[in-house]
């Protein structure tokens, strides 16, 4: 039996990003609000310090900072023929854990979708009409529009000091950004990074094939910036460890480095670590929560009753939470009905490696940051003619290298010994003339009626609950996408002077043990109809009103870019409607 | 029970009355919010008020002296445990007096030697709001040093040789602003209780005054305005910057000042800051003689260890980030003659205050773990001699005794 706590008005699951920002956005509003959060407390000079913060065979490959998967995991198959197993050491994705979330080793990309990413199926419809679309696409709009949102991508940016140059500046294209964004109220918060030798090559050799280069809009700041709720960052020093890493320097983007020292100091917050949320309670009508069920690291199990519970997990963890919940009706593939675990998506990424002549070049690749690099937009959502090539989506494509960690980042030409005398001297010459970005080509991942989540009917985690299974397969449209942009960006490569030049378009099946990118999306998304979503445009369950479900669980479709920009900007949006409408008159905001 | 009872009501018709005797009007708001004011600006929270008790100048917390702990008495209207059933004479007494209702003298831990500066009015403010804060029975046995100290009625012979009673004087040759500054720093904000150095039995050295002490396991920086390693550097705006919110251009607080802004100088007005600022700066002190020039050798291994370890965060030339790392470039933290507050940082860590208007509070990791006594006296000497600053080196023996007295530190 739980043991009941005295009620809070919000509980919230999970304190990454949007958990901080929910938090923020509510004490604002006046109420008092407790999170509840799986991992530790994380803290820059305590737990990243700069004298280990760099350690790659700690947090690279032995993954310390992410969630363990014997606390929780997922089991996976590509399709409904085969039995699904469980993940025992994160691959495809990592899954980040503790306050901070994957806020804290992310690499600090933060992109804006595209406006015509937001209306998607209506969009492609009316340009190419609709049987140009696979009959098994289950692609919709999202209910929100770019207009809409732009102010909170702008809330999420001045909260994160994003470090880029403005491509559109309210309707006006701007030299040296990129002309294909919708348009921004104002210019970034802080002047684009410095890029290195091999991301300006990129530059020069992109512009030369006619192409508008740009830098990417970075979460390592270019310069010491202090943001609206008074939080200082500083200024990056390009060290290169970024992805997987906590930055010991805060000047990453993050909880940790713009929300949480704020948090702190409110005395209406209240963050529970090492505690586990295992279930949303529901009245007897079901269709109101009354709170959540946790249990502490040792076992003991709690009842924390709220009025308004926002589920801020990480997206699997937010599909799962609300199928053991009972809440909305689960995914069926069969029928396609139920929308709980329905339109799950990833990215699809894909690269090139160019080697380059050991002495005309050296890139000095260990001069670095999360979200450095030059990128053109050309071939990305719909910024493209698709008529002649038979897929859709896209994505940017970029020289992005972002590291030249010793271990990770050792290519060698194509035909070297995998090891021993030769592989160290393949590895001796090509170090510093190699450009070895893993995230080159960015495409999109559309979703499928056969890419789902559900409950696993056989693995159970350690409460005895079942373990969320993803069915996920690449489709022919993504793999096309993925080999049309690898020979775009290869081309680029031989344009730069690389003497060789070795694709490596992504190709099926999905493999969960291949990196590529945390960017899962979908399972609990947002629409406009009960029919087609679970949540409504505010992200607010259409089954439980008092019950708002925030992050890439709400992306019906994942375009072809990093997600975080559009997940914070979501929450600074669906903040504004509970603070503006839900605690007026709490209900649903939308009528079915 | 009953009796118990009663005697309470009795002793606080009594306080009552001998309030209402003195003229004081419980009532009078403006006077209550005033002696509040007053009482943040003695940061009397700071040793009466336990942290995490909930229960504001309820006492209970251990006060470190060089003596033994004392225990902070409960100082809400409390009449049994408290100290409700005093009169205004009485209260005005221990504030200015060192005297105490039912002990014949007070601890100077208590900082009547400063408190001794207040006028009437201010005392009797204060007296009225500590009347509005809850009453709380909370009784507290102040006693706790060992022999000899336990005798209070040597403090009667300590009161004759360090205590010089009497209120503040104005100089009529210093502007209303740096008399209020005098009157706020060398009385109700007691600045020299951290500050001023002590000579072997805890009296302030008069002729050092505000030249830096080390207590606590930290040290309390010079505060006169030494170019080097007082306020010389900062202009009156910097120190109020500080004052009010942790940090300015250069510096960040962090130990025992954290909670002096936390519960006292972030509160302050504006011209009270300002106040205090330009009396400050207006104090010259003694030059200390100027220190030898440091080891080469152990420079050159200091700037290397500088270089790896420190440069990253601190910039190669010294000067930090702006509200982010403090600048040891002609840092006065940096180049005072005694090392405790860079060892402890160094060896231990330290985390800049948050406030309201600076809520950052970035952090300094430890290096105790990594850099050996040798390393951590090269470092040391080496920010303490780079740039154009000059300090005394550290030894490696004084780190070693340091990094041992951090290990038997509790905070």
């Amino acid at each position: 039996m739980a043991l009941r706590l005295p009620r809070k008005d919000v509980v919230i699951i999970g304190l990454g990003w949007t958990g901080s920002i929910l938090a923020h956005e509510l004490l604002q509003a006046g109420l008092d609000v407790v999170a509840i959060e799986r991992g530790p407390w994380r803290d820059t000079a305590t737990d990243f310090l700069i004298s280990y913060a760099q350690d790659e065979l700690r947090y690279r490959l032995q993954h310390d900072l992410f969630l363990r998967p014997s606390q929780i995991t997922v089991t996976f198959r590509n399709n409904a023929g085969q039995t699904a197993l469980p993940v025992r050491s994160w691959g495809a994705f990592m899954l980040g854990n503790g306050a901070g979330g994957a806020g804290v080793h992310w690499n600090g990309e933060t992109w804006r979708f595209l406006p015509t990413d937001f209306v998607l199926r209506s969009h492609l419809t009316q340009r190419y009409g609709a049987d140009f679309l696979p009959a098994d696409m289950t692609i919709q709009d999202w209910g929100v529009t770019f207009d809409e949102l732009e102010p909170h991508y702008d809330r999420f940016e001045y909260l994160c000091g994003t470090s880029g140059t403005a491509g559109n500046l309210q309707g006006k294209i701007q030299e040296g950004g990129n002309p294909f964004e919708g348009p921004r109220s104002r210019p970034y918060p802080t002047p684009a990074l410095k890029q290195g030798y091999g991301h300006a090559l990129f530059a020069q050799a992109a512009r030369e094939l006619g192409y508008k280069p740009f830098p990417q809009p970075a979460g390592n700041l270019s310069q010491l910036y202090t943001n609206p709720l008074g939080v200082t960052l500083g200024q990056c020093t390009y060290c290169g460890f970024c992805e997987w890493f906590g930055c010991a320097n805060y000047s990453k983007s993050s909880p940790q480095t713009t929300i949480l020292p704020v948090l702190v100091r409110n005395a209406n917050f209240e963050a529970r670590t090492y505690c586990e949320v295992t279930r949303i309670n529901l009245d007897r009508s079901g269709k109101w929560a009354t709170g959540v069920t946790y249990a502490d690291a040792s076992g003991t199990e709690y009842e924390q009753p709220a009025d308004l519970v926002i589920l801020c997990a990480f997206q699997l963890f937010n599909v799962q939470l609300l199928l053991l919940s009972g809440i909305g009706k689960p995914y069926d593939p069969a029928s396609g009905e139920g929308q709980i675990g329905r339109n799950f998506t990833h990215q699809t990424l894909s690269s090139a490696l160019g080697f380059f002549d050991k002495d005309k070049y050296n890139f000095n690749p260990f001069v670095a940051a999360g979200a450095i690099g030059m990128c053109i937009d050309e071939f990305n959502g719909d910024n493209f003619d698709h008529g002649p090539l038979g897929f859709v989506g896209g994505g940017y494509i970029g020289q992005v290298q972002t590291n030249g960690r010793p271990i990770e980042t050792t290519a060698v030409p194509p035909g070297t010994p995998a090891w021993g005398s030769k592989w160290k001297e393949a590895l001796r010459d090509n170090y510093l003339s190699t450009v070895n970005c893993g995230a080159a080509c960015h495409g999109s991942f559309y979703s499928y009626r056969d890419v789902y989540l559900d409950l696993d009917p056989t693995y159970k985690d350690r409460f005895g609950r079942p373990l969320l299974r993803m069915t996920i397969d690449f489709h022919d449209n993504e793999l096309k996408m993925s080999a049309y942009l690898t020979d775009k960006y290869a081309e680029i490569l031989a344009r730069m002077g690389a003497k060789q030049v070795v694709k490596q378009p992504r190709k099926g099946p999905y493999d969960v043990t291949q990196y590529q990118t945390s960017h899962l999306c979908g399972g609990a998304v947002m629409g406009d109809n009960p029919g087609n979503s679970a949540l409504n445009r505010y992200l607010q369950s259409w089954d439980v009103p008092n019950l708002f479900v925030q992050g890439a669980s709400a992306f019906p479709q994942n375009a072809g870019y990093n997600p975080t920009g559009t997940v914070g900007a979501l929450a600074f949006w669906s903040a504004a409607a509970i603070r503006s409408q839900y605690l007026k008159k709490p209900g649903p905001l939308v009528q079915a | 029970m009953m009796r118990g009872l009663l005697l309470g009501v009795v002793m606080t018709f009594s306080a009552a009355g001998a309030a209402l005797a003195a003229g004081v009007d419980r009532q009078d708001f403006s006077q209550i919010e005033r002696g509040h004011y007053l009482a943040i600006v003695g940061d009397c929270a700071a040793c009466h008020t336990l942290p995490g008790s909930g229960h504001e100048m309820a006492g209970g917390r251990a006060i470190e002296t060089p003596f033994g702990e004392l225990m902070a008495p409960n100082i809400t209207p409390d009449p049994q445990t408290g100290i409700g059933a005093w009169t205004d004479e009485e209260f005005i007494d221990a504030l200015t007096k060192g005297t105490g209702r039912g002990v014949a003298r007070l601890y100077p831990a208590m900082p009547y030697t400063y408190y001794t500066k207040l006028t009437r009015d201010d005392a009797l403010a204060i007296r009225a709001y500590l009347n509005t804060v809850p009453a709380v029975s909370n009784p507290v046995q102040a006693d706790q040093l060992p022999f000899p100290f336990d005798m209070r009625w040597t403090m009667a012979v300590w009161d004759q040789l360090f205590f010089k009673p009497g209120p503040f004087h104005p100089n009529a040759n210093k502007s209303a602003e740096w008399n209020r500054g005098a009157y706020l720093a060398e009385g109700l904000a007691h600045c020299g209780m951290c500050h001023t150095p002590k000579n072997v039995l805890g009296g302030d050295k008069t002729g050092e005054r505000l030249k830096g002490y080390a207590l606590q396991g930290w040290f309390a920086p010079d505060i006169t305005n030494d170019p080097r390693r007082g306020l010389g550097g900062w202009s009156v705006d910097d120190v109020v910057a500080y004052l009010k919110t942790g940090h300015n251009r250069t510096g960040a607080a962090t130990g025992p000042m954290s909670e002096t802004l936390n519960l006292s100088t972030s509160h302050m007005s504006d011209p009270d800051l300002k106040a205090i600022a330009v009396y400050l700066k207006d104090q010259a002190g003694p030059q200390p003689d100027p220190p030898p020039a440091p080891d080469r050798a152990m420079m050159t291994t200091g700037a290397k260890i500088y270089a790896d370890e420190c440069s990253s965060c601190h910039t190669p030339d010294g000067k930090g980030i702006p509200g982010l790392v403090p600048a040891l470039n002609g840092s006065p933290a940096v180049q005072q003659v005694d090392p405790t507050t860079l060892l402890r940082v160094v060896l231990r860590g330290a985390r800049s205050v948050g406030t309201a208007p600076a809520p950052t509070a970035a952090a300094m990791p430890q290096f105790g773990w990594i850099l050996t006594d040798d390393q951590v006296a090269a470092v040391l000497t080496y920010i303490r001699n780079a740039w154009g600053n000059a300090a005394p080196p550290v030894s490696a023996g004084a780190v070693g005794k340091a990094r041992q007295s951090f290990v038997e530190r509790s905070d």
